[in-house]
């Protein structure tokens, strides 16, 4: 038991000098974590261990038969990549990173950084990626999959909001009195 | 063609007697209300700049008008009168890689800040440019009224223009009463109790961010935002200048809230903070990003800089 | 109190109420105009400024076009003062006083314009020194409203001095009247100056922001307001005894040629650096002299000012053509019209065309604008119409004041 707690303590005073050595190098912080909303999940579809905990991972690139929705549409470097490449195949629940962490569904954004590292750096400075809250207090972050779908990620096309009233020349005072227009976005806020 | 004409001349007769109605309403109002009940007329008319008020007579003023928009509009307002935070000096960032042109930031600022609906005031502008044609500097070559299925279009880029607060305005050394000026926070702001509604800012800004009430501006009761900054969103009068205020009645409250437009942008392409906070989210745009202001060979020298992410 | 002071203002009273049936004709159509302006104003003040076509893509429009030619009209009187007073040019001397009374009137009609062309008119005293806030010296208009308001007390001053000082029999002083008059050349110049500034300084407009401008303003201000003077004398001439010299007409015919010749070449410089330099703010231009994009609204008005301009110039230049008073007389016409159109809509109008965002709103006034604008104007004509009709018997010596010396008798 003493001797697991001396290895920890060890382990920890390496791996902060590690940390400290590496901060050193590349000027960065470590990445702290965001506050985020909860990710946006398709309905009782999480935890993916209901279904996944009794099933054996098969790890060889196929068809699948179930999520065939998401595999249809996937379009996320797909020859590249396939759902295990993200997804832990031991414990569902979990993303796993390239050199094998596994993080939960809410620091996503550790997964989407390693490709993108450019635009994590600007997310992480508030500048890629919508923000609300306080310009001087807490912000609201968002998970790269609030706004993309990480299976689609590109933006889908929405209709536009009603252009401007374009002047009209007139001849006399014909002021309307009817109904005042709504505001298209209505009390959305 | 017998009816066309008889519908003709109805709308004609119409006009004809609503032309001499208005001219009788006009000239009652142009009678000067002695003996009226209403005190509040000639308060609003001798009602001092804003600047001038002291603490009493800014109560005064405030109760006034919160009775007055109450008459008008049936909802109870709050008019705050919030002073500048200390050590901040606002300053905005768009997005241009990554603005689709949906126009989701004009009516989200249009129902935050209480613009008219009819006739319709728009703060906010956006404008579609050709990609590979023509440059954000020649905006003859923009459209502002494009109206497609979905947006972003293919070949198209768009830019959103508004007020760029400027930290040498020219608007502000045009007005002749001083009834628009430049916070220390850096929001230039309009006092709609003392413009005389000349336009002379309109015509001296080079941003079109400036606009007039050309009647009197009408909302619908529901749709009121009742938390408003008297340099704000207050409900604005006939015949006075407005203009996008970064959301002063939000963005100086403590903690301060991001401006509406900014919240409402559904690519995040909008971003907010304090020039003066190296940490900042606009300080790290300009650090890190190329910025670019609009019209800069004419020293304005705007607090609104549009850059590309990518 | 002296009852002399009262029975002098009733004198004057009865002068202007007293005349033939054209005189009343006159007088009653002027009187009409005003009223259909008011009854306009009125639908206007009610309304708001919607009933107008300007909006936020033009936002100003027929009012200030108007206010900007009558600030040239306003000139009229110092062109007549130099010759006058500096020269000492005898037949110009003894008119002067109705080009001092021209400004007076056009003085009201700029101030009138601005009032209708405001939001909140009753808001005005807002730009009263003490009580109100003037932002001097940043505001080109507070200049504008200083020096048009001292351009307004000089001329109605040595108008009145002098109109007071003959209906006593007695000669004015000069030694009063020579340093008010002299101050008036520079601030001829000055309202034109300030008028051209508070246009040219405006970055955002690259239309106005043009030094030539101020130039151009001075120039044109000396065609439009002396060729209206041209046609006042005749007029003056022709129904009353006093005698104005052929050589004075002629005379004021012969400046405007220069005047006209010097805002053509300055047109012209300005023409050619546009259209040869050819960069984005050449489209202002182009939308004034060829349309821009198929909207082409002022394009006829502005080669119609042109053509006027033109020939009106050589019908002043040549002494055969401005010496023949149908030739001049047509001269003045096309003057005043070309004038009009080139300093009015054609400057204000393409400022905003296309706007600073590059739209193009092509905008034309409404019925009200017309109609306020044709009261404003008959308001500063009845003006001028009422002083001049108390000036003439004045200045023949048919009328004079009563003094306190003088028998009471009825008048």
């Amino acid at each position: 038991m003493k001797k697991i707690t001396l290895f920890s303590l060890l382990f920890l005073v390496i791996t902060s000098f590690l940390l400290s050595l590496n901060s050193n190098v590349h000027g960065e912080d470590p990445i702290p974590k965001f506050v985020v909303p909860p990710p946006p999940f398709s309905e009782d579809i999480f935890p993916c261990s209901d279904c996944h905990e009794d099933m054996e991972a098969d790890p060889t690139r196929r068809e699948l038969e179930e999520h065939t929705e998401i595999a249809e549409g996937f379009d996320h470097a797909k020859e590249q990549r396939w759902c295990l490449d993200c997804h832990n195949p031991d414990d569902r629940d979990k993303l796993r990173l390239v050199n094998g962490n596994l993080i939960s569904f809410d620091e996503s954004y550790m997964l989407c950084g390693q490709c993108h590292g450019t635009i994590f750096r600007d997310w992480k400075a508030g500048v890629h990626g919508k923000r609300t809250g306080e310009w001087d207090g807490k912000k609201l972050y968002r998970l790269c999959v609030h706004c993309h779908n990480p299976h689609q990620p590109r933006f889908k096309p929405m209709p536009p909001m009603p252009p401007p009233d374009k002047p009209k020349l007139i001849q006399q005072n014909k002021w309307k009195e009817d109904e005042i227009p709504r505001n298209p976005l209505g009390n959305i806020q | 063609m017998s009816k066309k004409q008889n519908v003709k001349e109805k709308t004609q007769s119409l006009t004809r007697r609503q032309l001499l109605k208005g001219s009788a309403a006009g000239a009652a109002t142009l009678a000067i209300p002695v003996g009226t009940a209403d005190a509040s007329v000639w308060q609003a008319f001798f009602q001092k700049h804003f600047n001038e008020l002291d603490k009493d007579e800014m109560a005064r003023v405030i109760e006034r008008l919160e009775k007055e928009y109450k008459k008008d509009y049936g909802v109870d307002f709050n008019i705050e009168t919030s002073d500048a935070k200390p050590d901040v000096l606002f300053g905005y960032g768009l997005d241009l890689s990554r603005c689709i042109g949906c126009r989701r930031c004009v009516y989200g600022c249009v129902r935050e800040n209480n613009q008219s609906r009819d006739p319709q005031n728009h703060w906010i502008q956006v404008l579609r440019f050709k990609k590979g044609e023509t440059w954000v500097h020649d905006l003859e070559g923009s459209e502002k009224y494009y109206e497609p299925e979905t947006v972003p279009e293919e070949g198209y880029f768009y830019m959103p223009v508004q007020c760029q607060q400027c930290e040498n305005p020219p608007c502000v050394r045009a007005c002749p009463v001083r009834a628009t000026w430049k916070e220390p926070d850096g929001i230039v702001v309009v006092d709609y109790n003392w413009c005389i509604g000349c336009r002379f800012c309109m015509a001296a800004c080079p941003y079109g961010a400036r606009h007039f009430n050309w009647s009197k501006p009408q909302i619908a009761k529901e749709e009121i935002n009742p938390d408003t900054h008297y340099l704000g969103n207050r409900p604005r009068f006939k015949g006075v200048v407005e203009k996008c205020t970064f959301c002063i009645q939000r963005v100086r409250r403590d903690p301060g809230t991001y401006p509406a437009c900014v919240e409402v942008c559904p690519v995040g392409a909008r971003k907010f903070g304090n020039l003066l906070d190296p940490k900042s989210e606009i300080r790290y745009c300009i650090d890190n990003k190329r910025v670019f202001r609009l019209k800069e060979d004419l020293h304005t020298s705007p607090k609104f800089y549009y850059f590309f992410a990518t | 109190m002296p009852a002399y002071p009262i029975r002098n203002f009733f004198i004057a009273l009865k002068e202007i109420t007293r005349g033939n049936k054209y005189y009343f004709m006159w007088v009653g159509f002027l009187l009409t105009c005003i009223t259909i302006g008011l009854i306009a104003y009125a639908g206007q003040l009610k309304d708001g400024l919607i009933v107008t076509n300007m909006r936020d893509q033009v936002s100003w429009g027929y009012y200030i076009s108007n206010f900007t030619f009558m600030v040239g009209v306003a000139a009229a009187a110092v062109l007549l003062v130099v010759p006058a007073y500096i020269y000492n040019f005898k037949p110009i001397k003894e008119i002067v006083l109705f080009g001092e009374l021209m400004a007076v009137s056009a003085i009201t009609m700029c101030i009138l314009f601005v009032m209708v062309d405001v939001g909140r008119v009753e808001r005005l005293w807002h730009l009263l020194p003490v009580i109100g806030i003037l932002n001097f010296p940043a505001s080109m208009l507070t200049w504008d409203i200083i020096v048009l308001n001292g351009y307004f007390m000089i001329n109605l001053c040595v108008s009145l001095y002098v109109l007071y000082k003959m209906a006593h029999g007695t000669v004015y002083n000069e030694k009063f009247i020579k340093p008010l008059i002299i101050l008036s050349i520079p601030w001829a110049v000055s309202i034109h100056t300030v008028t051209a500034f508070l246009f040219i300084g405006m970055s955002s407009r690259p239309f106005w922001n043009a030094g030539i401008l101020a130039p151009r303003f001075l120039a044109s201000a000396f065609c439009s307001g002396p060729a209206l003077m041209l046609i006042v004398f005749q007029i003056v001439r022709k129904v009353s005894k006093i005698d104005i010299d052929n050589k004075a007409i002629f005379k004021i015919g012969e400046l405007v040629a220069y005047a006209m010749g010097i805002n053509l070449f300055l047109f012209g410089a300005e023409f050619y650096k546009e259209f040869y330099s050819a960069t984005s703010h050449a489209a202002h231009m182009e939308y004034l002299y060829f349309g821009l994009h198929e909207h082409t609204t002022l394009v006829p008005y502005m080669w119609t000012a042109f053509a006027f301009n033109l020939t009106a110039f050589f019908l002043f230049l040549l002494p055969k053509t401005r010496e023949n008073f149908i030739t001049l007389n047509l001269a003045c016409v096309l003057i005043i019209t070309g004038v009009y159109i080139e300093k009015g809509m054609g400057l204000t109008i393409p400022g905003f065309v296309p706007g600073v965002l590059g739209e193009i709103y092509e905008y034309f006034p409404t019925i009200t604008e017309r109609l306020v604008s044709l009261g404003v104007i008959a308001t500063g004509g009845l003006v001028y119409t009422l002083l001049v009709k108390l000036a003439i018997p004045i200045y023949t010596g048919e009328l004079r004041f009563q003094t306190k010396d003088s028998p009471t008798k009825p008048v």
